[in-house]
């Protein structure tokens, strides 16, 4: 059964857009103030599992648990909660781009909490100063760069203190500079906020720097392949693709 | 669970320790700090920090803190946070590290005088832009006659099948009810004079010169100019162009050529279309409505519709298909690179044809007029 210390708990989850199946019976659990990987091919279906995880996508078949609770069989009020005190950092950053960097991080705050406006302000900008954008307030997403964006859509994210950080192939399109410095960044904000975090990527710098515990999804066999600390799979693992995929090797062999 | 909030002070010589109580949650009810540019006197030297109490805690008390530190850094007074949980401790620490240096492009307000002279630029650079373009189209035919342009024969017969008889139906609904509106109006007043009959002449001049092309174009412009703009904007974006351009063909030639020709070459056929099904309209109207008989409806509309009518409709709706087309074209050619262009290229190509059509039409009407055709 769920145990208090699993923050989320997947159980048989069958991913499918209608009567395509994506994945079957995946089955892993993710422990409060962990970071853990979802990793696998392009294709696989990394994505669609954040979007189950997140709760924006019905699981065709099987149960997720957040802190013991299913959430589908939670109430609409609950799952909007439960939805609340989760972060989630989009591919781009998708920053809204008709507001500045500083409207961006605060309508969440203005929406969802009762603080002055005073207090936003001052809300935001350390916000904004954790992730390291002190001064950008002004700024609209356009005219930032890439790496700015990412780390102002985290900003953004981690706005409502949320207990669990979603991000969605966080080192792509950025330059491996910008990636270690992002890569650091969340390290440090696991320690300090204490939130848990969940990461789809196949950087393998990223996921041997970050993961504490991993899920490798298959394209063809539908499914996961292997769970578990990747510089343990990477080593152990039984699936021959796990090695290949964790050492960069395609001519492995058994 | 303790849902209020306390901030203790003691004073102890040179130091001061503050003592935080309770829950310092966003969602809890703040109590109100004091007001600390007082409380740090000169005689203080250090502040300590008091958590021993201390619920739950999220950004407020990151806030408090980083509030204190700031009036204690400008009092010179040092802070010891030993006193403070260790998550919040590097988090303090992490919004002091050194941060990236914002590029100097920093979004401004503008104000009335600065909107205006950007307008105005705005709006020469797209003049220059419409005549350029007008120009470019031009070289791209002189290709396609001798020869030399690159289009795929697949791409016109589709454009020709997507500007006509995909059309169709929205073309014949549109017309057949302006046609119905016009003889029910018309109906009305001709009622009065006894002149019922004539609604088969109202009808049906209105639809051929006027309302047929117009309602056509309109539709044409809302429809496919539209879509013209997002397909060639999406492109844009998807640097699907610059693939084309590389490759040493001509964009123009390959995307805005069978486009343009596409809907110049429907456009007429798409306008007599209307005009038959509006008159259709009116008909409906004067048989079942004002009781005329079909017959003598018919013969009506004949007598008062001569061919040059139709052909004023004609030589009309092929300036408006070209129009269309040419802004569908020129407002995706020159599409900016974000999703949020494609939206605004799709619009302008909307408005900008359906202004030059009004502008075109008056203009043909006038000139016609002085002709006396």
């Amino acid at each position: 059964m769920t145990s208090p210390n699993n923050i989320i708990e997947v159980q048989n989850l069958t991913m499918a857009y209608g009567d395509f199946v994506l994945q079957r019976n995946l089955s892993f659990t993710i422990q409060k103030g962990s970071i853990f990987t979802i990793m696998g091919e392009s294709g696989c279906g990394k994505s669609t599992l954040l979007r189950h995880l997140t709760g924006l996508k019905r699981p065709a078949a099987g149960d997720i648990f957040f802190s013991g609770n299913n959430f589908w069989e939670c109430s609409k009020e609950k799952r909007v909660q439960r939805m609340q005190q989760c972060g989630v950092l989009y591919q781009s950053g998708a920053l809204w781009s008709s507001m500045t960097i500083g409207e961006n991080v605060a309508l969440p705050l203005q929406q969802f909490t009762d603080l002055s406006p005073e207090f936003i302000r001052e809300l935001v900008e350390l916000k904004l100063a954790l992730v390291g954008l002190k001064g950008f307030e002004n700024y609209r997403p356009s005219a930032i760069s890439g790496g700015m964006r990412k780390r102002a859509g985290l900003a953004r994210a981690i706005a409502l203190d949320p207990d669990i950080l979603f991000f969605d192939e966080p080192s792509a399109g950025l330059d491996p500079i910008s990636s270690t410095m992002l890569d650091e960044l969340i390290l440090e904000l696991r320690d300090s906020l204490g939130a848990t975090i969940v990461i789809v990527t196949h950087e393998l710098p990223s996921i041997f720097a970050l993961a504490d515990n991993s899920i490798f999804l298959d394209t063809e066999s539908r499914t996961m392949l292997a769970t578990g600390n990747p510089t343990i799979l990477a080593k152990e693992s039984e699936s021959l693709k796990v090695r290949q995929f964790l050492s960069r090797n395609v001519y492995l062999t058994d | 669970m303790n849902h209020k909030c306390a901030l203790l002070v003691s004073e102890n010589k040179d130091t001061l320790c503050l003592t935080f109580q309770g829950s310092w949650n966003i969602d809890v009810i703040p109590c109100t700090p004091p007001d600390f540019n007082k409380i740090f006197t000169s005689q203080i030297k250090t502040i300590t920090f008091d958590t021993t109490q201390l619920g739950e805690w999220d950004s407020r008390l990151l806030v408090e803190l980083s509030h204190i530190t700031k009036i204690a850094a400008k009092k010179e007074i040092t802070i010891n946070s030993d006193g403070l949980p260790s998550g919040i401790r590097k988090l303090l620490q992490l919004t002091r590290k050194e941060t990236l240096t914002p590029p100097d492009n920093k979004y401004s307000e503008s104000g009335v005088v600065e909107e205006i002279g950007l307008y105005c630029i705005d709006f020469s650079k797209q003049v220059v832009e419409m005549l350029t373009f007008t120009g470019e189209i031009l070289l791209s035919y002189i290709r396609l006659f001798t020869g030399k342009a690159r289009y795929l024969k697949k791409d016109f017969v589709f454009f020709l099948y997507n500007c006509g008889p995909q059309a169709l139906p929205i073309v014949t609904l549109i017309s057949f009810l302006v046609g119905f509106t016009l003889a029910f109006i018309g109906a009305v007043q001709l009622k009065m004079f006894g002149a019922d009959i004539y609604v088969a002449n109202l009808v049906g001049v209105t639809m051929t010169r006027e309302m047929g092309p117009m309602m056509a174009a309109i539709i044409m412009a809302g429809r496919t100019g539209a879509s013209f703009a997002a397909q060639l904007g999406t492109m844009q974006v998807n640097e699907e162009v610059d693939a084309l351009q590389t490759m040493g063909i001509n964009p123009l030639d390959f995307l805005v050529l069978p486009r343009i020709t596409a809907l110049i070459i429907m456009m007429p056929l798409l306008a007599i279309y209307a005009d038959f099904i509006g008159i259709l309209g009116g008909f409906f109207i004067g048989c079942f409505s004002l009781d005329i008989s079909p017959i003598l409806y018919y013969e009506q509309t004949i007598k008062a519709i001569p061919l040059k009518h139709f052909l004023v409709g004609m030589t009309k709706s092929v300036v408006f298909g070209y129009l269309i087309a040419f802004f569908g074209c020129l407002k995706g050619m020159h599409c900016g690179r974000s999703a949020g262009a494609v939206g605004k290229a799709t619009t302008s190509a909307v408005v900008s044809a359906i202004v030059f059509i009004v502008i075109m039409d008056a203009g043909f009407t006038f000139f016609f007029n002085i002709l006396g055709i």
